[in-house]
């Protein structure tokens, strides 16, 4: 009996702490789509019209929803990337070089391996693709565990690296016929295939975010790996590996973001091609603070920008807004989720901090 | 001092009200302070003292009530208000540049110029030779603070106050860090500043000294305070029930020690700190079953790198450690936990526990890899709650649940959960460093007797403390650190405060 009652309360609690967690990422999407109306309003244009073309673009038909969870799904997989890293406390910025680093070698697989049914050769190419990204990301790991290298800087520098890199293969070794610089199409064994409009790509992307989910929570390698990220002092003195943590922790945050790239290229662009994928690897950032860092978080996080790049040509077309609009709104949202006091005090919300007076203690 | 003729109140809080989200921190508190006196605040972890005191220094805002300064009513919203009205405060950590002389980390903030930005060194140190002259404090202004002592880096805390013509001193703990030689001699500074005039208000939670040194004493207990006493007619069991709100065990309650076979054999180590410099230079000692061996030793003489050093935190450079005849010297801190061996660590915010987490995912820190917590790498979280709930139930520890984060819990409660989750493994090695720092007296006595419970249950305890009092009440054998080496095993016979403290200040032995 008593234990039931505890039970029930501890439900309430966590409806209480579901919308607690929903309502500042929620609040700064409908304060960022305020502004972008006024800015619309400002530039001459109908606000309404314009964000029901984006709607009719993003959820108006089968069509345009297909394209939605299209474009969702390599924003599903570089916002569990950075969300993953964060929680061992590493700020994985290089979601961009191991998503292009994934998506060439699921290329090369896709192209250069012949002979293999697609039950096979589908899965090979997408885990070649994945586990690219994984050892390109591992490098940051190493670097911080054996240098004291931050990651920040790491993966950064490991994005430029990549672009080269793969412009060179694409270019190069691996360049198709012709003058275009890209790699020869995959061949069909390994293209992802649809299901109507849905992107069967979308399906493994929320796999990879409750598989992730489950890592994190019901495993004691999600223990570990939150303990390092909370307290690596704890976790030291808990016994835990935290260099090797680091390390398999960026393995897999890149193995995510390399599938991402990986589905990109099997499921909808058919080949690698430079640039065919330029800035997705960082709105994994953005829809990673979306989520909270919460990995189911993501999945919303990620339609939800994934809907506005969907819709965003549809508006242009309609209501005559320059597709830009959309970057200043996800902007804006990234924006309000981060300066979240901005949302709290709206929300009438008490900082953790107290109020403190001032910060200063000493003489000076 | 002339008590009699009733000195004038420099200082006065009327009903100060402070209000955290979900915490009341200060319930109408009000104080009195008069010119000349030292007023010492005593109070459980928790209980309000460091909110109190940084609203009187300007650090917090009262929710309600007033505070006056020298007869005139004052808002504050930054220490410099308190500066420019004469209060001055002395952290528990110490705000001073390691690399600078006395005087420069004495003008810093409020310089002497000649004209054109160029400093005035020589009257900066003028200054400082004055007031240490003035109030007795010894302290050369040329000296660089990094060399210094503790307890002299204390005192050039106090010239800053000084310095900036503060009157009115709020000392925060200020003998935590002090051997009993320092702290003696900081009570006689005390005074002489009490003689010229400086008010001092005094927070502790040692009983002992607030009867040393206190005109007067006020106790908080929950914010609100519950009692002030004349120290004269006071005892320390009084003040420590004012303290708790009912009557405490000071003394530590045991039989004669049983000593068994060895337990942990320590030979030759060394170990470096934090900045690569040779600070374990050579301990060597034994602990045997069913004994409590305690180090006493100023902070500082390689006692953290010792504790880390046996529970495989850090490395050895030289040395070995045998724990039941097997060498683990380079051990990891998991095999080192797998032989049986428990670890309450210096800081418990630091090591001990994960702040955000739950309690029971806490109590599980250093085994929840085990059944029946995990099998393979599936987590059971119901078997991590229940044991838990069975902990929370064992040793007390005060929370609204067992999936309370550790973070919203007292200093005394956080270490019972330290305490519950390292008792609750089969135990054939204790070291517990520091385990009542900073707690409460309730939570003192029960650690103490837990502690003692352990040895008694046949577990061999390395004690480390930098309170003598703790070292000398439950030790069975006391062995004093020195600059990296155990100089000294006294019999806890022969261990009286006046050597150990000798000792402890690096004198031979006496």
């Amino acid at each position: 009996m008593a234990t039931k009652k505890k039970k029930d309360s501890s439900e309430g609690m966590s409806i209480g702490r579901v919308w607690r967690a929903v309502s500042i990422p929620l609040v700064s999407v409908l304060l960022a789509l305020l502004i972008g109306a006024i800015l619309l309003l400002i530039s001459g244009a109908s606000p309404m019209e314009a964000y029901q073309a984006l709607f009719k673009g993003s959820f108006g038909s089968m069509k345009a929803f297909g394209r939605t969870l299209e474009k969702s799904t390599p924003l599903i997989l570089g916002g569990l990337a950075v969300a993953f890293a964060f929680k061992a406390g590493l700020f994985n910025i290089g979601g961009q070089g191991q998503l292009l680093v994934g998506a060439i070698t699921a290329a090369y697989i896709g192209f250069a391996v012949t002979g293999l049914p697609l039950i096979i050769h589908l899965p090979l190419a997408l885990f070649a693709g994945s586990l690219a990204g994984a050892l390109y990301a591992a490098i940051s790991g190493a670097l911080k565990t054996y240098t004291g290298a931050h990651e920040v800087i790491t993966t950064i520098m490991l994005n430029y690296i990549a672009i080269n890199l793969t412009d060179y293969f694409a270019n190069g070794p691996w360049k198709d016929e012709g003058i275009i610089a890209r790699t020869p199409a995959v061949l069909e064994t390994a293209v992802i295939p649809a299901w109507g409009f849905v992107p069967i790509g979308f399906f493994i992307a929320v796999l990879m975010a409750f598989v992730t989910w489950y890592l994190l929570e019901r495993t004691t390698w999600g223990y570990e790996i939150k303990t390092t990220g909370l307290n690596a002092f704890a976790a030291q003195y808990a016994g835990i590996k935290v260099p090797l943590i680091i390390i398999m922790t960026m393995g897999f945050s890149g193995f995510l973001a390399g599938m991402g790239g990986a589905i990109e290229t099997l499921g909808v662009v058919g080949r690698y091609q430079p640039g065919f994928n330029a800035g997705l690897g960082f709105d994994g950032i953005t829809i990673a603070l979306l989520a909270k860092t919460h990995p189911l978080g993501v999945i919303p996080a990620a339609i939800l920008v994934g809907a506005m790049q969907a819709g965003s040509s549809q508006m242009q077309f309609d209501a005559d807004v320059p597709f830009q609009i959309i970057d200043v709104i996800q902007a804006l949202m990234l924006f309000f989720v981060s300066a979240d006091v901005i949302v709290r005090w709206l929300l009438g919300r008490r900082g953790e901090d107290g109020d403190k007076v001032s910060l200063g203690t000493g003489w000076g | 001092m002339s008590k009699q003729t009733n000195p004038p109140i420099v200082l006065e809080a009327k009903g100060i009200t402070k209000r955290f989200p979900g915490v009341l921190a200060n319930d109408s508190v009000d104080l009195q302070l008069h010119k000349g006196e030292i007023l010492a605040f005593l109070g459980e972890n928790g209980a309000g003292k460091s909110t109190l005191m940084n609203m009187l220094y300007g650090l917090y805002r009262p929710n309600e009530g007033e505070i006056w300064i020298k007869g005139e009513k004052v808002e504050m919203s930054n220490p410099r208000d308190a500066i420019d009205r004469g209060v001055g405060m002395v952290h528990q950590h110490f705000q001073l540049v390691p690399v600078m002389t006395v005087a420069e980390n004495v003008m810093l903030g409020s310089e002497i110029t000649r004209g054109g930005g160029v400093l005035s060194r020589r009257k900066a140190e003028e200054r400082v030779r004055e007031l240490s002259h003035q109030y007795g404090l010894d302290v050369d202004p040329t000296a660089v603070v990094e060399d210094l002592p503790v307890g002299m880096q204390q005192r050039v805390e106090i010239i800053k106050a000084l310095y900036r013509d503060a009157d009115i001193l709020i000392l925060d703990e200020p003998t935590a860090v002090l051997t009993p030689q320092e702290a003696n001699e900081l009570f006689r500074i005390m005074h002489d500043l009490t003689d010229e005039g400086v008010s001092i208000i005094f927070i502790t939670h040692k009983l002992k000294e607030v009867l040393n040194v206190a005109d007067t004493v006020g106790v908080l207990r929950r914010g609100k305070i519950v009692g002030s006493a004349k120290p004269a007619e006071s005892t320390q069991e009084s003040l420590a029930e004012l303290m708790v709100g009912r009557a405490v065990l000071l003394r530590v309650d045991k039989e004669k020690a049983d000593a068994g076979a060895v337990v942990l054999k320590v030979e030759g180590l060394q170990a470096f700190d934090d900045r690569k410099q040779l600070i374990l230079r050579g301990a060597d000692f034994e602990v045997r079953a069913g004994e409590i061996v305690g180090i006493a030793g100023v902070q500082g003489n390689g006692q953290r790198e010792l504790v880390e050093v046996l529970t495989g935190l850090r490395t050895a450079v030289n040395g070995r450690v045998w724990i039941e005849g097997q060498e683990v010297t380079h051990f990891s801190p998991r095999k080192i936990t797998e032989l049986g061996v428990a670890h309450i660590p210096e800081d418990r915010e630091k090591h001990g526990l994960v702040m955000p987490y739950s309690l029971a995912d806490n109590m599980v820190l250093n085994d929840y890899y085990q059944k029946p917590y995990a099998t393979g790498i599936i987590m059971h979280q119901d078997a991590i709650d229940a044991h838990g709930e069975q902990l929370i139930e064992k040793y007390d520890v005060r929370t609204p649940s067992v999936k309370t984060p550790a973070s919203s819990l007292s200093g005394g409660n956080k270490q019972k959960v330290i305490v519950a989750r390292e008792f609750s493994r089969p135990t054939k090695l204790l070291i517990a460093a520091q385990p009542t720092r900073g707690i409460d007296v309730g939570s003192i006595e029960f650690i103490h007797t837990q502690i003692v419970a352990q040895r008694d249950a046949g577990a061999a305890v390395l004690l480390i403390s930098a309170e003598l009092d703790e070292v000398l009440s439950l030790a069975d054998r006391v062995a004093v650190m020195f600059d990296g080496r155990i100089v000294k095993i006294l019999p806890i016979a022969e261990a009286t405060r006046e050597r150990v403290g000798l000792l402890m200040a690096g004198s031979e032995d006496a």
